[in-house]
């Protein structure tokens, strides 16, 4: 196989570790201020994602990373074209990070409030801009012949990439509660449970009305698979409901999970070959092949990734292991 | 002003903020680790608190490192795609390592560190922290090693158009990065050393938990004295390579303008860059010659001489960089270096004979040396990054083709105002949060308590 190809298959295979991980982070920022009415029952909710948040994002940044190292004209392009999107995208997560860090330091309750708030914001934003970012992938931004976006801001909103946005912070927040279902004790279970059922259904309509609205908007459905794939999501999404409301919150979690990992590949699928689609005129969409690091430095790449993701993926998996069991009230060290 | 221009702005403001934070966090996660290696090894439960109590500081700390560090992850593309798609064939590949191996097993160890009192072994909790403690100082590497590219381009070829990597050996062999990582790791060192002493200068002058904040200025005190004359020692080294691979830098940070053998060196000067001059000078005669080739005898080029040089080799273009801020970062800091030094000889000499408190104004300058460190790295790389100019890629590509052509003065003037209004404010919080805790000093119980569990907090006030 063409190394360029393995690389677009290993950046997917990044963005599909960012999406399961953070996405449940994501939706456990998003529901602390709502779920956790006292500051011990918040504080009990952010360390249920607190030693794992870090290392999740850094998913995001090796996708990147890895995007400018093995197609640096697709970096160029997507970073420098959705500028004011990955502006608010940054600003987000700047201020959830230190919250996390900043919100236990100060006994102020308004202190504490102003945190949890930001929390929240910090992971609203990004969770809801990720799906309108990939929803504007598939669907196509305006591109020129020189590979330069021509767009401004709100070309990127449209109704479609808004109910990709809606679809994504849907499947988020969800992810996030079902997995407080696995993580908390006692009545935040119940919370997350009644958080989980009502999100749940919203996020079947939005996921239903994202992929037919996609038969119209893109392209996608002629690709052979990809159809499958997300149509697939909607049935999983579906099951993990289904085994929601008979309280098999572990198989739920993980049903969502895949519901997550399927729709991005779909739009992967879709996209393949290429990375960045051009609604001006199809041949100026960039393909991979356009937009790749010269076959010296892939192989490089994929020397490097051979040895270190592997190694990552065990000592991220001993993470959870060591922090296996439910949050304690009891010893809240932070 | 134009896109270019904001989008220098942009860069500057963006990576020196970051780098507030980097070197505190070189340097004090060893100092930690350190630390718990202490109470690993003997038992002695003041080694935990000390563990506790600038581990706490560690953390404010390196939460602002993080976030700041995502904006720089991203802004190459953001602001400079010009640039990323000329060298994104190389400069991805340190970026994309930097993440795979140090980001991951920075954020994951550190997680469980901070979580993992009671989960893990004392041996494997401290493994813990020497894992992020290295992992970040081979962040550290990496980093530098994409930026010793840009300062001096190795092992590439130029084809489509861009620089295509063909000896990844020689990118990390760069005989530029090994001058510059152990630079920049050694300051992280002395910036995290000095922190630890002027704590507990302050401390001690208030006679707050007196065993406890000597240990810490002693551990302090050994890591600082040790780093700074190692940085010392490495920058001049760095001058006399520098000399030979930029001589437009060397000649810009010592406001030379006519080459001279031997070479004087200026204290002080009053640059004019368009007359091309020094209206007023105070020189030490030959003393340049010797820094750059340890002999009172020996040419050194001038900026005139190497702006004609350029010309001859790049097309007729402006080479010389802005000479009044790389002149003037640089003395400032041989001069915070100086001070480091002395300062920490003479806490030596009055540790050694058990004399360091009943000297109060030592204690009060060591509190007052530690912005000297952070003073010094900020002109370093001042020198660095300006002295560069008009390069982008030294010799490839100039700042002007770097930059994003298709995003508008408008957009970088949004973003530019967003980050430094975002930053301004962190500042603050940073500065109180680090107060507070460093002024607190180690306390017996956990400072934070949650509030009382029957209390509700109101969803919207
Ligand atoms: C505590 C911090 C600190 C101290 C005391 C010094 N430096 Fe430094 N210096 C840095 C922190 C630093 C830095 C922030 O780490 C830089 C920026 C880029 C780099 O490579 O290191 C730097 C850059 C830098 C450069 C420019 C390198 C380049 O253009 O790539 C030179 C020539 C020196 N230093 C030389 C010195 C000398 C001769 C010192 C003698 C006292 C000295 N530095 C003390
Ligand atoms: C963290 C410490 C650093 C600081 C404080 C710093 C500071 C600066 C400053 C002040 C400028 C503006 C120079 C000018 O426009 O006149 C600049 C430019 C730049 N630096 Fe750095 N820099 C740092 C590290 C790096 C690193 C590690 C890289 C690359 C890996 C880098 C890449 C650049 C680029 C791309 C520009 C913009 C183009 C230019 O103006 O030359 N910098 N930096
Ligand atoms: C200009 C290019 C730079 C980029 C793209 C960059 C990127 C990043 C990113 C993404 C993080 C956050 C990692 C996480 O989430 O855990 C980070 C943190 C860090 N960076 Fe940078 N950085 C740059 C400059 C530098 C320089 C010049 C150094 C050191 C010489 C450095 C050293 C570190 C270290 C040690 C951390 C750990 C966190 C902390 O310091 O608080 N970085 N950087």
């Amino acid at each position: 196989m063409d190394l360029s190809v393995l690389w677009f298959i290993l950046v997917t295979v990044l963005f599909i570790g960012f999406f399961f991980l953070e996405g449940f982070d994501y939706g456990v920022g998003i529901l602390t201020p709502i779920l956790g009415k006292t500051d011990t029952e918040r504080r009990v909710l952010i360390n249920s994602i607190g030693p794992f948040w870090d290392g999740n994002e850094v998913w995001m940044l090796t996708a990147g990373g890895a995007i400018f190292a093995a197609f640096p004209h697709w970096y160029a392009t997507l970073f420098s074209g959705f500028y004011l999107a990955l502006f608010l995208m940054l600003a987000a997560l700047i201020l959830r990070g230190v919250a996390f860090e900043f919100r236990s330091k100060d006994n102020n309750p308004a202190w504490r409030n102003m945190w949890d708030w930001l929390i929240f914001a910090g992971s609203l934003v990004p969770a809801l801009l990720w799906g309108v970012a990939m929803a504007n992938l598939i669907r196509g931004v305006p591109i020129n012949g020189e590979m330069e976006y021509v767009g401004t801001f709100w070309s990127l909103l449209s109704p479609y990439t808004l109910v990709g946005g809606i679809a994504g912070l849907l499947l988020f927040i969800l992810h996030g509660a079902l997995f407080l279902t696995l993580k908390v004790e006692g009545e935040l279970v119940n919370r997350a449970r009644q958080v989980a059922l009502r999100v749940g259904a919203l996020a079947v309509l939005a996921l239903v009305l994202l992929v037919a609205l996609s038969y119209s908007q893109t392209d996608l459905f002629t690709r052979a698979g990809a159809g499958v794939a997300y149509w697939g999501a909607v049935v999983v999404l579906l099951l993990a409901n289904w085994k929601l409301r008979g309280g098999k919150y572990g198989w739920a979690f993980g049903l969502n999970g895949l519901a997550i990992v399927l729709s991005t590949v779909a739009v992967f699928w879709g996209l393949f070959p290429r990375v960045m689609v051009s609604s001006l005129n199809p041949q100026w969409s960039i393909t991979l092949y356009q937009a790749s690091s010269s076959p010296y430095t892939l192989k490089v790449m994929t020397i490097v990734a051979a040895v270190l993701v592997p190694v990552v993926l065990l000592y991220q998996g001993w993470t959870y292991w060591i922090f296996r069991q439910r949050v304690n009230p009891k010893h809240l060290e932070y | 002003m134009g896109e270019l221009l904001l989008a220098r702005w942009q860069f500057g403001i963006t990576s020196a903020y970051h780098f507030l934070f980097v070197p505190l966090t070189l340097g004090l996660s060893i100092l930690v680790a350190i630390m718990e290696t202490l109470y690993v090894r003997t038992g002695n439960e003041t080694y935990k608190r000390m563990t506790q109590f600038w581990g706490k500081l560690f953390l404010i700390n390196f939460a602002m490192g993080v976030v700041t560090g995502i904006v720089m992850e991203f802004q190459f593309g953001m602001n400079w795609s010009g640039y990323s798609r000329f060298v994104g064939d190389i400069f991805g590949v340190p970026l994309a390592i930097e993440a795979l191996a140090a980001f991951f097993i920075e954020s994951t160890f550190l997680g469980i560190w901070i979580f993992g009192w009671d989960k893990l072994s004392k041996t494997l909790h401290a493994a813990c922290i020497w894992l992020v403690a290295v992992a970040t100082n081979l962040s550290a590497f990496w980093i530098l090693v994409a930026n010793s590219f840009m300062q001096n381009p190795t092992g590439y070829v130029l084809r489509n158009n861009r620089a295509e990597m063909v000896d990844f050996g020689a990118l990390i062999t760069n005989p530029y990065v090994w001058h510059q990582f152990p630079h920049t790791v050694l300051a992280g060192f002395a910036t995290g050393a000095f922190f630890v002493m002027g704590i507990s200068a302050w401390h001690l002058l208030r006679k707050n938990h007196t065993d406890f904040f000597q240990r810490s200025l002693r551990l302090g005190l050994a890591m600082g004295l040790i780093s700074v004359l190692l940085v010392s020692g490495v920058g001049h080294l760095q001058t006399q390579y520098l000399a030979k691979t930029q001589p437009m830098k060397i000649a810009a940070a010592e406001a030379l303008w006519e080459t001279a053998d031997p070479a004087p060196f200026t204290v002080v000067a009053a640059i004019d860059q368009e007359r091309q001059t020094n209206r007023f000078e105070i020189q030490i005669p030959g003393l340049l010659s010797f820094l750059t080739h340890n002999s009172f005898k020996g040419e050194v080029k001038g900026l005139k001489d190497v702006q004609a040089e350029q010309e001859a080799k790049y097309g007729p273009g402006n080479y010389i960089p802005p000479v009044t801020p790389v002149f003037w970062s640089f003395r400032i800091m041989v001069a915070a270096g100086l001070w480091l030094i002395l300062i920490s000889l003479l806490t030596l000499y009055l540790v050694r004979a058990g004399r360091l408190e009943q000297r109060p104004w030592v204690l009060k300058a060591l509190v007052w040396t530690i912005p000297i460190p952070y003073v010094a790295n900020l002109s370093g790389w001042i020198v660095a990054e300006i002295g560069r100019q008009p390069w982008i890629v030294y010799g490839l590509q100039r700042v002007e083709e770097g930059v994003s052509p298709g995003v508008s003065a408008g957009a970088v003037l949004t973003t530019l105002l967003g980050f430094t209004l975002i930053y301004g404010a962190l500042a603050v919080v940073d500065v109180y949060l680090l107060r507070k805790y460093a002024t607190q000093g180690p306390v017996e119980a956990p400072p934070v308590k949650p509030q009382e569990t029957a209390k509700e907090v109101s969803l919207w006030t």
